[in-house]
């Protein structure tokens, strides 16, 4: 768990630190997106929203005491007993607390967003920045390698995957959403990377004899990165769809792991038999937590783009 | 446009080869790493050597190559596009050739697709005019809120509450009442009925089709506004054209060209998520058919069939191209 998000604030942090060093001085850009920021409610509830989202998928003991996979957690005799004003989750179809089994599935989708999408993070700015900046046979290549990752659509591509894997855990299941993932990033940081490139100050930069490799830490990497931070931020809401929709086929988390996409595949029949609950309350954990990525996502779009103003 | 058309036809080549060889390098590379899936279909009780060897060969494993850890198999990959060029993709583990049960149950999947498209490009190409036009009043607001909240649900979520709600509550409640005409009733059944071949796809479609609705809503709605905002609307607006010409003539068609692009990327999300709507609406289509694939753990199908959406989803891509540079111009290659 420490490595984790030891990893996560590794990745979080780093371009944003590189970001306020290098515009600092004068009215920034980033000054003014603080600014839009705050005053935006979006930004408060999605924020808040994530925040809690993330506390419940590290430290999922805050908010329910006993795991369901803990022994005992789950008696039979209560499956599929339907909420009542004491219990308003009701239990799973295997007799667990449903609440407590959406707070511990969490982590299951949260971590492997987050390991999915630092993965993509680094293999599209790398790519993307060698791409644009030095162009010609390097792009070229890059180009046409995106081409025919894109060519495969992404669902599939994991499908097929997945399929062949006996076994599907975190690392495996990241893996693969990574390899199938991180086309997009590259092909928006390549982009934000050439539009950077032809800004004065890089000229200037390179005219006082900066090598490639400074010009690109302290000025293209700063200069581009904004792009990459909204699409990290709604790609962290599209990998837990993703990923729910491969466990809910087949190919995602098996039992008995408890996750959302397992809670559904559980409950899809039953709902139909009237057990309404079994399917309702993982489907509004899910949806809740893809849209508040997304709307944080958007928000960000929108303060760090001017035109969309 | 011949020689755009000839450069795209060229670089279409590389394209699908490249495609095809990474989904051939990624499924021997698994292989090679975690073994033999005729192996893994009979788990601790393994049948003699005679029967697995003569298993490989029917489903085109016995390559050796597969069995050395990191060899790309070059020769098994010319060795499978020869076969893809014979339209055969394997046989599955119950001996039955991957194309014929394909093409016999395409005909489902395409009319969903159908159904999807349709109501995606015609309702959100309104949506997106909608909030374009009135951009900042509640029109806007309430197309942004409501394509925010569409593309936050997963097909399997929307889909499985559809069905709850629509297919069976809404459903039957039509389809036992006196009033409602009986093809109200099977616009939202709960599953396939033969009878009724495109009406009871009808609420499946829409499932299919409410993400990418949202995505075209939100194109339209940005393009737009970017194009209201530019030279050729002013200079028509200042030849004194009525709003309705400078609107529906000038600023439209060139706001639809990103849509076009968007309907040929949308084809390989509606493949990817026709398997969970079948899924869930029991629709016995090619995703049907994968799904029940998956689940039994038939690699043939899983890979033939993905081989095959791959090329439609290339195909369309292609098509979508070219269709692009019919309408747009300025789009030339040098």
């Amino acid at each position: 768990m420490s490595d984790l998000s030891a990893a996560q604030a590794a990745t979080a942090g780093e371009p944003g630190a590189a970001v306020e060093g290098a515009s600092g001085s004068t009215r920034s850009l980033w000054g003014d997106v603080r600014y839009e920021l705050s005053r935006s409610p979006v930004f408060w509830v999605s924020g808040v929203l994530v925040l809690v989202i993330l506390l419940m998928a590290f430290f999922p003991q805050l908010f329910a005491s006993t795991s369901p996979n803990s022994r005992g957690a789950c008696p039979l005799q209560q499956a599929r007993v339907a909420p009542t004003w004491e219990h308003p989750f009701g239990y799973t179809s295997a007799g667990c607390d449903m609440w407590a089994s959406l707070v511990w599935g969490t982590g299951k989708s949260v971590i492997l967003a987050v390991l999915v999408v630092a993965g993509i993070v680094i293999i599209g700015v790398v790519t993307g920045t060698a791409a644009g900046w030095f162009g010609g046979f390097t792009d070229t290549i890059v180009s046409r390698i995106t081409d025919i990752f894109f060519g495969l659509p992404f669902i599939l591509g994991a499908i097929v995957f997945l399929a062949i894997f006996p076994t599907r855990n975190i690392w495996t299941i990241s893996l693969v959403l990574t390899i199938f993932g991180w086309t997009s990033m590259t092909r928006v940081m390549r982009g934000s990377v050439i539009a950077t490139k032809q800004r004065d100050f890089v000229d200037a930069a390179r005219a006082l004899g900066a090598t490639d490799l400074f010009i690109i830490r302290k000025h293209i990497l700063a200069n581009s990165i904004a792009p990459v931070i909204v699409l990290a931020t709604i790609a962290l809401g599209s990998i837990i769809s993703a990923e729910a929709t491969l466990t809910v086929l087949g190919v995602g988390y098996q039992r008995p792991t408890v996750s959302w996409g397992l809670l559904v595949a559980d409950g899809q029949n039953l709902a139909l038999a009237g057990f309404w609950h079994l399917l309702v309350y993982p489907c509004a954990f899910i949806v809740v937590t893809v849209l508040a990525f997304i709307m944080l996502g958007d928000v960000l779009r929108d303060a760090l783009d001017p035109r969309s103003r | 446009m011949g020689r755009y058309v000839a450069r795209r036809l060229i670089q279409f080549i590389p394209t699908i080869l490249g495609t095809l060889f990474l989904l051939h390098l990624l499924s021997t590379m698994t292989i090679q790493i975690v073994g033999d899936p005729v192996r893994a279909l009979f788990g601790e009780n393994a049948p003699p050597q005679e029967v697995i060897l003569q298993l490989q060969a029917q489903y085109g494993l016995d390559n050796p190559c597969l069995e050395q850890t990191g060899n790309p198999c070059i020769g098994m990959f010319f060795d499978r596009l020869g076969q893809y060029a014979q339209g055969d993709f394997g046989v599955d583990f119950r001996q039955q050739p991957v194309m014929d049960q394909f093409l016999h149950r395409m005909p489902i999947t395409a009319r969903m697709a159908t159904i999807a498209i349709v109501f995606e490009t015609v309702v959100g190409i309104i949506l997106g005019m909608l909030a374009g036009l009135r951009k900042d009043k509640f029109a806007d607001n309430f197309v942004r809120v409501s394509t925010t909240l569409l593309i936050a649900f997963p097909v399997f979520v929307f889909g499985s509450l559809a069905l709850l709600f629509f297919g069976l509550k809404f459903g039957l409640f039509l389809r036992n009442s006196d009033w409602a005409p009986e093809w109200l009733g099977q616009m939202f059944q709960i599953g396939y009925n033969p009878e009724y071949p495109w009406l009871s796809l009808f609420l499946p479609g829409l499932v299919l089709g409410a993400f990418s609705l949202a995505a075209i809503a939100r194109l339209t709605r940005t393009s737009l506004i970017e194009n209201l905002r530019s030279d050729y609307v002013r200079t028509a607006k200042a030849k004194g054209l009525t709003t309705r010409r400078t609107i529906g003539i000038h600023t439209l068609r060139n706001s639809l060209i990103p849509v076009v692009t968007y309907i040929g990327i949308d084809v390989g999300f509606l493949l990817g998520g026709s398997i969970v709507t079948e899924a869930i609406f029991n629709a016995p289509g090619v995703g049907l058919w994968t799904f029940q694939a998956i689940g039994r753990n038939d690699t043939t199908i899983i890979i033939g069939v993905v081989t095959i959406l791959s090329i439609v989803f290339l195909v369309a891509n292609l098509l979508v191209d070219i269709l692009y540079a019919s309408l747009d111009p300025r789009i030339r290659y040098e």
